[in-house]
This record gives structure tokens, C-alpha cells and sequence, in this order.
């Protein structure tokens, strides 16, 4: 792997060598040295907590980090072309790590500099770390990534993390559950993919009726300022509400999961039962970031 | 009475662009460039098909088409056939398959994609073939081809 742009570049088996490795960082079988080495981080559309958690793992790394956040203080106002703005810093830095709101922006910049590239989000398109982290959490949860039933709840129209979450899966023979209010579905081309790969999946309205099946529960924030008719919204938002009187009888293997961050889809009350796995699914990225960026940078691993 | 097929002349030698779907010739002329063209060239529009029911046809004399040009061809019209011809007689006659990968000629129709943005030649994949479907390699997004607008 050069880049990590897009889920659709990544194969199974990189999938697999990216959660092993990541595995091996976070119970310290093997020690990665990025030494000397330094990241730009590139956040032309600010997102504190992926800037953070990448920042966090360059440094676990022994790397070294500058940053950009917005496009206010930069070249970029002053009529900079993206690419000159990028073959400029490639100059200086090992690798890019970058947050774009322009759709394709980091395919771009892989093109145009001959260092990597991680997309860190670009626009509604791919946000590959946040899916690598996702299956991360998964496997460390289920022992395996195989043959789960897995529940998405929220707004799955606009969410992207739960499109890529669905066609990393579809290689591991997923049983699929997706609940959403009717105009914030799953969108049709995702749902062709898993119509082509032949994965079972049904669409709801309600998660309540399933629950007892679930493995894997994927929650999203359902946001107001998507329903054109405030009334509706009022009607629909309950039904989206995790909490912890929903969550008797699960399975004992059973995880709530969350991109983060939460407003009130996810009750305080979750917190403190077993299921609940968000605040270690961000802890999770960062491990799999240092195994992402340690690919990337064929570092030596002791 | 016999029904009288050949409404457009024979060409001597030059290529036959047959069975395009009804009303695209003009976008597959674009294609070529025919009005920059010298060539001796014929366009039928809405013509008699016994299998598509109407066609349109272009012939153009003393002009080979690259595999690229042919490519272009089957996005815009996919039941396009091609038709060598060599002193008035048909030397080969093929369908012409969708190009697995469109360089240039496509412009994304999301605003929001960087192609429209940076100035960087767009890369589609094909993505379905009945109906022709393509997805932009920068944003991923997936468009019908009747939904997408050319550049040549």
C-alpha cells in the first residue's frame, strides 16, 4: 500500500494485515519507529477529533506533526491551487494526512505528491480511517469479523461511515439490519453493492424488533437540519434513541458502537452497561492509525 | 411494392458507424469532429431499423476510427455496430464494447467533485453495463450515462 484513499482500494487481506498490526501496537508485541520523520496534517475542513487522533498517533509513533486546520490563515486564501499548495508541503514533510471538503480531494493529492496520502474524510465521499478503526473495534469485540449480524441505526442516507463500514463488511459475510427513518435510508448504490455481493439485508424502521439478534449495533447521529418539516423530525427522533431499556436481552457478545461525536442518540445510561464500546472505539482508531501510518511508511517494526 | 432500403449511398472505402440509437448521431458526429472534417460524410437520423426500428447512421469516407473514438462511440450509443469498408465491400463488422475506463471525455456532474475544481482530467470506471452506468475514480459517485455530459 502507497495510499490509503478509499475502502474500494483496500483488499480483504490488507484489511486483515492492518487489524493484525494494529493488534500488535496496542499490546506492544512489536514497537514502530517514526523517529526523525514528520506528518503534515492537512485539515482544510477542521474536525478536532480525527486532527486529534492522528496527531496522538504520529506522536505514539515518535513522529512529529505540523498542522493546518480551516483555509483561512493559509495559501488557499489567497487563490493557491490546491496542487501547488500540496506539491509545496510534500517538499518539507514524510507524509500527508488529509480532511478536505471537496469530494476526491485526497485522490488528488496522491496523484500530485510522491509521498503518501491518508484521507482523513473527504467531503460526503470516504473517510477509510474511521472504517479501518470501525472493523478494528469490531474484531477486537467479536473475536472475528466473520458471519456477524449487524445492526445500523440513524441516518444512513448521509452517513458516511456507515457506507463504508457496509462495504468493508460485505467481505466477511455480514447479516445486515438498517434502521432509519423512511427518507433517510441506505442509499441505492450501496445497497446494489450488497445486492451484487448476495449480503442479506433488510431495511426497518424500527431496530427494536431484531435487537436479540444483533452482534454489532452502528449508531449515527440523526440531524435535524435534515428534515425540510421540523414536525417530522419530532415524530421520527424517539424511535432513534438508544437506551439502556432497549438493551435487555441482547447478546452477551452484544456492542453498541458510534462514529462520536453523540449528542442524544445514545442515552448516559448506555454508558455504564458492558454493551457500550464508543470511548474505546476512539481509543481503538489511534492504534490503527500508528498501524496505518506505519504501512504507509514501511517502518521498522521491532 | 419492394420497400426500398438504401436511402444513403454506398461509400467507396471509410468506415460505417450502423445502428446507433435513434437521435445521437449528432452527438456521435461531436465525437468525431465531422465539421472540421474533409472527409465525404453521410448522417442518417431516424432512419429504418428491421431491429431497432429506427437508427441512426453516419458513413465517412477515407477515415479510420481509434480505439478510442470507438470507445466514445459505444457510452454514447452502446448498440452501435462498425462497419470497415474496402472498395464498396464490407471487410469487417463488429459491436464496439464500452471502454472499462473513460479518460477526459466525461465531465462529473457533482459540483463538489475536485475535478471540477482543480484543473485535473476526469477518470470514470464503468460501473454497470444495461443501462450503462459509470463512477467518477475522484468521488466516487455513480452516474447513468444518459446522465452525464461530454467533452470532446
Amino acid at each position: 500500500m502507497k495510499n490509503l484513499i478509499s475502502m474500494r482500494d483496500i483488499s480483504k487481506e490488507d484489511i486483515l494485515k492492518l487489524i493484525d498490526s494494529a493488534n500488535k501496537i496496542e499490546t506492544g508485541k512489536i514497537k514502530v519507529d517514526m523517529s526523525g520523520k514528520l506528518a503534515a496534517l492537512l485539515f482544510f475542513e477542521p474536525s478536532t477529533r480525527t486532527h486529534f487522533s492522528f496527531e496522538t498517533a504520529v506522536k505514539k509513533l515518535g513522529g512529529n506533526t505540523f498542522s493546518m486546520s480551516g483555509t483561512s490563515s493559509t495559501s488557499v486564501k489567497k487563490g493557491e491551487t490546491l496542487s501547488d499548495t500540496l506539491m509545496t508541503i510534500s517538499m518539507y514533510v514524510d507524509i500527508i494526512i488529509i480532511r478536505h471538503i471537496i469530494e476526491g480531494a485526497a485522490r488528488f493529492a496522491s496523484e500530485t505528491v510522491n509521498i503518501p496520502v491518508i484521507n482523513a474524510g473527504d467531503g460526503t465521499n470516504q473517510h477509510p480511517t474511521q472504517a479501518m478503526l470501525d472493523l478494528y473495534s469490531i474484531q477486537k469485540t467479536q473475536g472475528s469479523l466473520n458471519n456477524l449480524t449487524v445492526g445500523m441505526v440513524g441516518d444512513l442516507r448521509l452517513g458516511r461511515t456507515v457506507h463504508s463500514l457496509a462495504q468493508a463488511l460485505s467481505d466477511f459475510n455480514p447479516t445486515f439490519y438498517f434502521a432509519s427513518p423512511r427518507h433517510l435510508q441506505m442509499p441505492a448504490y450501496i445497497k446494489d453493492d450488497l445486492k451484487a455481493k448476495n449480503i442479506k439485508f433488510t431495511e426497518l424502521e424500527d431496530i427494536k424488533e431484531v435487537m436479540h439478534t444483533l452482534d454489532i449495533m452502528y449508531v449515527t447521529r440523526i440531524q435535524k437540519e435534515r428534515f425540510a418539516v421540523l414536525e417530522d423530525y419530532e415524530k421520527v427522533k424517539d424511535s432513534y434513541i438508544i437506551t439502556k431499556k432497549l438493551l435487555e436481552g441482547v447478546k452477551k457478545n452484544f456492542k453498541v458502537l458510534h462514529p462520536l461525536p453523540r449528542v442524544n442518540e445514545i442515552t448516559k445510561d448506555v454508558d455504564d452497561t458492558e454493551y457500550a464500546y464508543y470511548f474505546q472505539q476512539a481509543r481503538n482508531g489511534v492504534f490503527m492509525r500508528q498501524a496505518i501510518i506505519a504501512e504507509l511508511l514501511n517502518l521498522e517494526k521491532h | 411494392m419492394k420497400k426500398k432500403q438504401l436511402k444513403v449511398d454506398p461509400i467507396k472505402t471509410g468506415t460505417v458507424i450502423d445502428h446507433i440509437t435513434a437521435g445521437k448521431a449528432l452527438q456521435v458526429a461531436e465525437i468525431l469532429n465531422i465539421s472540421n472534417s474533409e472527409s465525404e460524410i453521410m448522417v442518417g437520423i431516424n432512419l429504418y431499423s428491421k431491429k431497432m426500428g429506427k437508427k441512426d447512421i453516419i458513413k465517412i469516407e477515407n477515415r479510420e476510427l481509434s480505439e478510442e473514438e470507438a470507445g466514445s462511440i459505444a457510452l454514447i450509443s452502446p448498440t452501435a455496430t462498425l462497419i470497415i469498408i474496402e472498395n464498396y465491400k464490407v471487410v469487417r463488422k463488429f459491436f464496439i464494447d464500452v471502454p472499462e475506463k473513460i479518460k477526459h471525455h466525461i465531465i462529473c456532474p457533482n459540483p463538489n467533485c475536485i475535478t471540477n475544481i482543480e484543473s485535473v482530467p476526469t477518470l470514470f470506471f464503468l460501473a454497470g453495463k444495461n443501462p450503462v452506468e459509470v463512477r467518477c475514480s475522484y468521488c466516487e459517485k455513480k452516474y447513468f450515462i444518459e446522465d452525464v455530459k461530454f467533452s470532446f
